[in-house]
């Protein structure tokens, strides 16, 4: 395959990437993507404050107003409740968000990937009951799984990570097993089964490569689910501890604000949320566009 | 057909089972409620005897044990913090919630059905697509920030709304309820309104899809050209043939608006079982938290046995798939 491509002299990466640049939108939210995630690597080298630095921040800037010019510093987005910089604070929750987002997403997608390809390779009782748990998992609401689980875990990043991965981790073990269904029944299997190959060495190395280009799409999609249930569960005050504030738990913080009319200590957090999300549902959508064969021209 | 109801209710028995064990486990590691129920001045003779009267001195597997021996007659334990059993509390919170979901699916049929037909009709136009872009707004915004800015937007900028709690409510049928009111319905409409906008998102879809399917049918092009009106068309021939996956989505899924309560309710302060289970949980209230979980847990599970034994009847391939 890879050589009849290179036959024609077209490069894959590159008829990849102008299909992808063919939607502009696509591409915006891909520059966003990546601009949100330099913000949260380098925050902290990039932001006017450590707003968890006790020696940084002055209690008497407490709630100011966007644009405020502080003791040291000019705060652009305000200050929350105990005047730490509001916009440092939505880069350094930056970083706890798509840290768990990416993470959870990650692990699910080993997980579920490998679950989904064990399931479909052997088949019989392995893949009834990998699938019947899968089934049973997505018949209740992801909320209501997380729910149980962060109640039952407590809190933490990482009792986060694994309720998010939990929950996702049935979506990919789907679609893998659908895909590798298909792919098990084709001769390339049936060659290397004949040749004596490990079972270990077919899936990993025959039917693995073959089945993820899907997996890559659901997975961009989960990271924003991923990251949107987080912020969901950290609102709630169930999520992660007060010591790395996600955005979702600086929205929350400034919540108790918002009625007395201090809108952005709870807004701009907000808008940072909503625009990582919005950006990776525009990359992950126009991925599924590409990828997806049967839109092929 | 009885081999099959028999197969699919022991089925649910076992997960309820499973699930009865995942929640105690899970919520006994929360913390030691002791620390929290004692007062810390009380002297070491006080302490135990309160151990003792919470049954907390036995090992974890005698008082589970014990919780589903109770639970199987319908007591789960009395909450420690409003001391007063914890179905009690949950089912006097649960008109709240329910009023809630009721009229958030009432909503987001009311405007998801016109809005997903409009769509369909239209799909290539300008309004066609800005309600597409809504509805996948709708799926992707997370719940508790659609909330806040409805806040912020009625609320706090404007005035029209209040932005927390229930108002004033009106006992029907010994039940409070809070839409008979003027107050309640302005404190309802709100949350209402929040908690609908996902479901109304998926609404706007099968609307969508069904009316591009059916308009392409036969009899729409026999009632076009017998000369019914296009109102009539609409209006009759395609509303009521989307209605029925619309219907059947809906009964699926206000099971999950239930669930989905408990972040409106936090956002909005509205006094269902979604904030109680967030207070309870903050309060390390053990049986309260353990009753909610399975109460739900126990609606999902009755529901998807119904939704299960009902295809059954109507699609015989499926039990007889699950038969092999």
């Amino acid at each position: 395959m890879a050589a009849a491509v290179q036959d024609d002299g077209i490069n894959p990466w590159r008829t990849f990437a102008s299909d992808f640049a063919e939607k502009k939108l696509a591409v915006l939210g891909l520059i966003v993507f990546v601009a949100l995630i330099a913000a949260a690597i380098f925050a902290p080298w990039i932001t006017p404050q450590n707003p968890y630095d006790l020696n940084q921040i002055d209690f008497l800037d407490g709630r100011l107003e966007p644009g405020s010019v502080g003791s040291q510093i000019t705060y652009w987005l305000g200050t929350d409740d105990q005047g730490r910089d509001l916009l440092s604070g939505i880069f350094y929750g930056l970083r706890t968000s798509l840290a768990v987002g990416a993470a959870s997403t990650l692990i699910a997608l080993v997980l579920g990937g490998a679950l989904g390809l064990f399931a479909a390779y052997f088949g019989g009782r392995v893949d009834t009951l990998i699938m019947r748990i899968a089934d049973l998992q997505l018949s209740f609401p992801a909320i209501l799984i997380a729910l149980i689980l962060v109640s039952a875990l407590g809190q933490g990043v990482d009792k986060v990570i694994i309720s998010l991965v939990a929950v996702q981790w049935a979506y990919y073990a789907r679609t893998i097993r659908g895909t590798a269904l298909v792919e098990r029944r084709k001769e390339y299997v049936e060659a290397a089964t004949c040749l004596a190959i490990s079972h270990r060495r077919i899936v990993f190395k025959h039917l693995m490569p073959n089945c993820t280009p899907p997996l890559i799409v659901v997975g961009t999609v989960q990271v924003a689910h991923a990251i949107s249930l987080e912020a969901t569960l950290s609102f709630l005050g169930i999520g992660v501890p007060i010591t790395e504030p996600s955005l979702g738990l600086l929205i929350k913080n400034g919540f108790d604000y918002m009625l007395s009319g201090d809108y952005w200590v709870s807004f701009y957090p907000g808008l940072a949320l909503l625009i990582t999300i919005v950006s990776i549902n525009l990359v992950g959508d126009q991925l599924r566009d590409v990828l997806n064969p049967r839109l092929k021209k | 057909m009885l081999a099959f109801t028999i197969r699919r209710l022991s089925q649910s028995v076992v997960v309820l089972f499973v699930m009865s064990i995942i929640v105690f486990a899970g919520v006994y590691a929360i913390g030691n409620p002791v620390d929290i129920l004692i007062n810390p001045e009380a002297d070491i003779a006080e302490q135990e005897e309160t151990i003792r009267r919470l049954g907390l001195d036995k090992p974890i597997w005698t008082q589970y044990g014990l919780f589903l021996a109770n639970a199987l007659q319908g007591d789960l334990g009395n909450s420690f913090v409003h001391n007063l059993p914890a179905l009690d509390i949950i089912f006097q919170r649960l008109p709240a919630t329910l009023e809630l979901a009721f009229l958030a699916v009432g909503l987001a049929v009311v405007f998801g059905v016109p809005l997903g037909m409009l769509a369909g009709l239209k799909p290539d136009s300008v309004v066609g697509r800005v309600i597409m872009t809504g509805s996948i707004l709708g799926f992707s915004l997370p719940t508790f920030w659609v909330g806040l800015m409805l806040i912020m937007l009625f609320s706090v900028n404007m005035g029209w709304l209040p932005a927390s709690g229930r108002g004033e409510t009106v006992d029907l049928f010994g039940i409070p309820v809070s839409f008979l009111t003027l107050d309640g319905l302005s404190h309802l409409f709100l949350p209402a309104f929040n908690l609908a906008l996902f479901k109304m998102s998926l609404v706007i879809r099968l609307a969508r899809s069904g009316t591009r399917e059916v308009l392409l049918q036969d009899y729409i092009k026999f009632a076009r050209a017998k000369g019914v009106s296009d109102a009539r068309i609409i209006g009759v021939h395609v509303l009521k043939n989307i209605m029925i996956p619309v219907v059947t989505v809906l009964g699926l899924e206000l099971g999950s608006v239930i669930a989905f309560a408990v972040v409106t309710e936090t956002v909005f302060a509205w006094p269902g079982i979604g904030k109680l289970l967030i207070d309870s949980i903050s309060h390390l209230d053990r049986p309260v938290v353990v009753a909610y979980l399975l109460l739900t847990v126990t609606m999902f599970i009755v529901i998807n046995f119904v939704v299960d034994i009902l295809y059954s009847i109507l699609d015989p391939r499926v039990r007889l798939g699950g038969a092999n």
